[in-house]
C-alpha cells in the first residue's frame, strides 16, 4: 500500500495547474462554476485550447493525435480541469466516438473523421435513444435500409445532447428486423445537412434546452458511413459505452461542488450566524463529505487497476451509482443553503440585466439541482446499474 | 374521533377538484407561467366565486370558514392541481393581517390583490429579523429599507410591509403599490408565480396606513405564518398525491424489455416505500390542522412538526418520481415537471426542512 502519487504523477499535476492557471480565463471558469448554459463558441474555443497544447484527447494514442495518458494521468487532468472550472470536454466526438472508429473504423474513416474531431470541424451528437427505446435500446426502430451506394434511414431519435450545435450524428440504426434485437443493429455516421433530418428542442424543466428530438425521413447515407460490420453495431456500441462510463465517479465535479456549497454556507447567516455553523446543516455538509472521500478512494482504487491493465467491471457501475447520488447530494445542499433565494428563476435572459437578485451564488442553485436530476437517468440509470451489480454477484437467477 | 371531512368542506374539496381537473390542464398552467403576469385573473375570479377564498375567512369576517381544517381542504385540492395564483399570499397571509373588512369583503370578492413584504435579504427563514426602518416624520410614517423574494409583490393593490419603529418593535402598514418611492424588481420563480424585490427609499405614508398596534406586529405575525404553513403543508400533499398519481399511470403504461416498467420489483418497492410515506404527510397535515387554533407554543410544534415531515418526505417523492419515470420527467411540458418544482420549492418557504426540526426541538424542550 501506498497512498501517495508517484512524484512523475505530481509533477504532471503541477503541469497541468500551471496550464489552466494560464489559460482559463476567469470569465470562462466562472460562467462553468456558476453552471451557466455554455454557447458553441465557448466550448469551440476551449477545445482549440486544449487541443494546441495536445491534450484535448487525452484518451487517444498517439498515432491519432492524442495524449496517451495511462488512467491515472487522465484522472489528474479531469480533477484538476474540474476544480478550477474548466468547461467539460464535450464527449460524443472525443470520449465515444473517437475510440469507436479507432477500434472498428476502417482507414479511410479514421484519416478522415479523427483529426475532423480534434480541429474542431466537426460536432458530433449521439443518437442512440428513441421515445421506445431508453433502458431498453437494443429495441431501437429507426430503420436503415440499403439503396446502392446509400442506406434510406427513416425513424425519431430523442434526448440528443446538444444536438442544436452538431452537424453529424452517429446512430444506432436496425438494418434487420427479422433476427433476435442485438443482431439487426448497425452504426451509422450521419451528416445533419442532409435532406430529411430535422432537430427540434426539447425545454427541460430547468428552462434549458440541451436537449432535442432527431427525426429521420428518407435520409440518404453513403454506406461508406458504416462503421464495421453491418449488423455488428451493438458489439461498437456496447464498447462506446464502456468509454463513455470512464470518469463516471465524478470526483473532480463533486470535489468543485462541495467547495461551492461552503462557500455559500460560509456567507449565508442562519439564526445570527454562518450557515456552517448550524450543526444541522453542518453534519449534512461533513456527512457528504466522508461519503466522497471514500468513494474518491474508490475510484482511485479502480484506476490503478485500470492502469495496470486490468478492465473493471462492476466497479464502472458502483462508481456511477455512488458517484451520481453524491452529485446530486451537494446539488441538493447547495439549495437548501441558498435559502429563500433559491426561489427566484434565473433565465438566461435575467443573467443579460446587471440587476442581481439576491447573492450571486444563488442564481442557479435550483435550475442545477433540478437538471442534475438526470445524472442518474442517463448513461445507463441508476437502477439499470443496480442491476448489473447485482447479476454480477447473483448470476442470473430466474 | 373522526377524520371524516363535515358535509360543507366535503362538498368543497369536490367541487374544487372537478372544476380544477377540466380547467387547470398542464398546457392551461404552462400558458399561465409563461405569462407576463404569471397568474390567470379568470382562474382567480372563477376559484373565488367557488368559495376558495371565503373558505380562508371565518363568519364574523364574512366568510364561511377560516379553521385548520378549512384552510388544508382549499390548500390540498390547489396543490393537487400545481395551481400558481396567489392565494396564499392574498388570501393567507394578507388576508389574515388585514382589519379593514371592507378591504376584506374585496377580498373575498376576488376583487383585490395583495402581498406580504416581510422577509429580507439576510433574514433568511427568521420572521424576528426585520430591518427596515419606520420613522416618523411630521406626523407621516416613513418607510425605510428592502423586503426580499415577495410573492405577488407586482400584481398586488397593496403591499403590508413590515418595519421597526422606535424602541424596536415591528409593526406593519398597508401601503399602495404606486407609492413613491417604492421601487420592485420582479422576476419569475421557479414553481410559477412571480416575486419581486422592493425596495422602499424614503416611502412616505400616513400615520393611518398602520395596521394595529404599534410595535404589537410579531405575535400576529406569528399566527398568520402558522396557518400559512399549514396550507403549505396540505398543498405539498396534494402535489405528492399527483406526482405519485402520475407515476403509477406511468408504470403501468411506460414497457421497456417487453413490459411495463411498474413489473419491475426495484420499483415497486419504492412506488410502496412512497406511499407509506404519504400517508405519513396526509397524518401530521390532519394534525397540525387541527391544533392551529391552539395556544401558540403547542400550534408551532405541530406546525413545526409537519413542515419538517413535508419536507423530508416531499424531496422523497419529488426525486423518486422524476427517476422512475426516466427522461421525460424531465421535460417542460410533461406535467410532473412543475409539480416536482412546486413540491421542492415549498421546502424554501416560511421555513425549511432544517429550520423546523431546530424548531421542533426548541419547542420540545
Ligand atoms: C438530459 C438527458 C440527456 C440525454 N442525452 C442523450 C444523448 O445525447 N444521446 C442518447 O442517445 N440518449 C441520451 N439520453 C437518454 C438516456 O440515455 C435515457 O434517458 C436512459 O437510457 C433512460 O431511458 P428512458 O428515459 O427512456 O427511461 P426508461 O428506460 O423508460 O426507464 C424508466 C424507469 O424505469 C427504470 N427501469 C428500466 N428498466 C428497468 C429494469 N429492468 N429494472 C428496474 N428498473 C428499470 C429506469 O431506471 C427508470 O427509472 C439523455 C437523457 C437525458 C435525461
Amino acid at each position: 500500500m501506498d497512498l501517495n502519487y508517484t512524484p512523475e504523477e505530481d509533477a504532471f499535476r503541477a503541469e497541468v495547474k500551471a496550464f489552466l492557471a494560464e489559460k482559463l480565463t476567469p470569465d470562462l471558469a466562472n460562467k462553468v462554476a456558476q453552471g451557466r448554459e455554455l454557447t458553441k463558441q465557448d466550448h469551440d474555443h476551449w477545445h482549440a485550447t486544449l487541443n494546441a497544447r495536445g491534450w484535448l484527447a487525452g484518451n487517444w494514442p498517439a498515432e491519432y493525435g492524442g495524449a496517451a495518458w495511462d488512467a491515472v494521468q487522465r484522472h489528474i487532468f479531469e480533477e484538476e480541469c474540474a476544480m478550477a472550472n474548466a468547461p467539460r470536454i464535450v464527449p460524443f466526438g472525443l470520449a465515444m466516438l473517437g475510440p469507436v472508429l479507432q477500434k472498428f473504423g476502417n482507414d479511410a474513416q479514421k484519416k478522415h473523421w479523427l483529426p475532423r474531431i480534434l480541429n474542431g470541424d466537426d460536432w458530433w451528437c449521439q443518437g442512440y435513444s428513441e421515445p421506445g427505446a431508453g433502458s431498453d435500446l437494443a429495441s431501437l426502430k429507426t430503420r436503415a435500409v440499403r439503396d446502392g451506394d446509400h442506406y434510406i434511414v427513416n425513424g425519431q431519435k430523442t434526448w440528443t445532447t446538444l444536438g442544436q450545435h452538431a452537424n453529424m450524428i452517429f446512430c444506432l440504426v436496425r438494418t434487420n428486423p427479422d433476427v433476435k434485437a442485438q443482431e439487426g443493429i448497425s452504426f451509422l455516421l450521419i451528416d445533419m445537412n442532409t435532406a430529411g433530418v430535422e432537430v427540434r428542442p426539447i425545454v427541460l424543466l430547468d428552462g434549458s434546452a440541451e436537449v432535442n428530438e432527431v427525426w429521420l425521413t428518407n435520409v440518404r447515407v453513403p454506406v461508406e458511413n458504416l462503421v464495421g460490420d453491418e449488423n455488428k453495431g451493438w458489439t461498437y456500441a456496447k464498447y462506446l459505452l464502456t468509454h463513455e462510463r470512464t470518469n463516471i465517479a465524478g470526483v473532480g465535479f463533486s470535489t468543485a461542488g462541495l467547495e461551492a456549497v461552503k462557500r455559500i454556507a460560509r456567507t449565508e447567516m442562519a439564526g445570527g450566524r454562518p450557515l456552517i455553523e448550524n450543526p444541522f446543516f453542518a453534519a449534512r455538509l461533513a456527512q457528504v463529505e466522508i461519503d466522497l472521500m471514500a468513494m474518491a478512494a474508490t475510484n482511485l482504487r479502480v484506476i490503478s487497476q485500470a492502469a495496470s491493465g486490468q478492465a473493471p467491471g462492476v466497479e464502472s457501475s458502483m462508481l456511477k451509482v455512488k458517484g451520481t447520488l453524491i452529485r446530486q447530494e451537494i446539488n441538493d445542499l447547495a439549495r437548501r443553503a441558498a435559502g429563500p433565494y433559491a426561489l427566484p428563476f434565473a433565465s438566461e435572459a435575467m443573467e443579460e440585466t446587471n440587476d442581481a437578485i439576491g447573492p450571486d451564488y444563488a442564481a442557479t442553485v435550483t435550475t442545477r439541482y433540478l437538471n442534475n436530476r438526470k445524472l442518474s437517468i442517463y448513461g445507463g440509470s441508476n437502477e439499470v446499474q443496480r442491476q448489473i451489480i447485482a447479476k454480477t454477484a447473483l448470476g442470473a437467477m430466474r | 374521533m373522526n377524520f371524516e371531512l363535515t358535509e360543507e368542506r366535503q362538498m368543497l374539496q369536490d367541487t374544487l377538484r372537478r372544476f380544477l381537473r377540466t380547467c387547470y390542464t398542464t398546457e392551461f398552467r404552462n400558458g399561465v407561467i409563461a405569462s407576463d403576469q404569471g397568474y390567470s385573473p379568470k382562474i382567480w375570479t372563477d376559484l373565488a366565486e367557488l368559495g376558495v377564498i371565503g373558505a380562508l375567512f371565518n363568519e364574523d369576517q364574512g366568510g364561511f370558514g377560516g379553521t385548520g381544517f378549512d384552510i388544508a381542504t382549499v390548500f390540498e385540492e390547489l396543490g393537487r392541481a400545481g395551481v400558481v395564483e396567489p392565494f396564499l399570499e392574498t388570501g393567507l397571509l394578507a388576508g389574515r393581517l388585514l382589519n379593514q373588512q371592507d378591504m376584506i369583503d374585496q377580498i373575498i370578492a376576488g376583487q383585490l390583490q395583495l402581498a406580504f413584504a416581510h422577509a429580507e435579504p439576510n433574514s433568511r427563514y427568521d420572521l424576528n429579523d426585520v430591518s427596515t426602518l419606520a420613522t416618523m416624520l411630521a406626523n407621516k410614517i416613513v418607510l425605510n429599507g428592502r423586503k426580499a423574494v415577495v410573492a405577488n409583490a407586482e400584481a398586488a393593490d397593496y403591499l403590508i410591509i413590515s418595519a421597526r419603529e422606535s424602541g424596536d418593535d415591528i409593526s406593519f402598514f398597508l401601503v399602495p403599490r404606486d407609492t413613491k418611492g417604492m421601487k420592485l424588481q420582479g422576476y419569475p420563480m421557479t414553481d410559477g408565480g412571480r416575486a419581486a424585490e422592493v425596495i422602499l427609499d424614503d416611502v412616505t405614508i400616513d400615520v393611518t396606513s398602520r395596521i394595529g398596534i404599534p410595535g404589537q406586529a410579531l405575535n400576529q405575525i406569528e399566527t398568520t405564518i402558522a396557518a400559512a404553513t399549514v396550507a403549505l403543508c396540505a398543498e405539498a400533499l396534494g402535489l405528492m398525491e399527483t406526482a405519485i398519481q402520475l407515476t403509477i399511470d406511468y408504470l403501468g403504461t411506460r414497457k421497456q424489455f417487453g413490459k411495463p416498467i411498474g413489473s419491475f420489483q426495484a420499483l415497486q418497492h419504492r412506488m410502496a416505500d412512497m406511499l407509506i410515506e404519504l400517508e405519513q404527510v396526509r397524518s401530521i397535515v390532519i394534525l397540525a390542522a387541527g391544533h392551529l387554533e391552539t395556544a401558540p407554543n403547542i400550534r408551532d410544534r405541530y406546525v413545526s412538526a409537519a413542515k419538517n415531515l413535508i419536507g423530508r418526505v416531499g424531496r422523497l417523492v419529488a426525486e423518486e418520481s422524476i427517476q422512475m419515470h426516466g427522461g421525460i420527467a424531465m421535460t417542460e411540458e410533461y406535467e410532473l415537471a412543475h409539480i416536482a418544482k412546486r413540491i421542492i420549492m415549498i421546502d424554501h418557504k416560511l421555513g425549511d426542512t432544517d429550520y423546523h426540526l431546530e424548531r421542533f426541538i426548541a419547542l420540545s424542550a
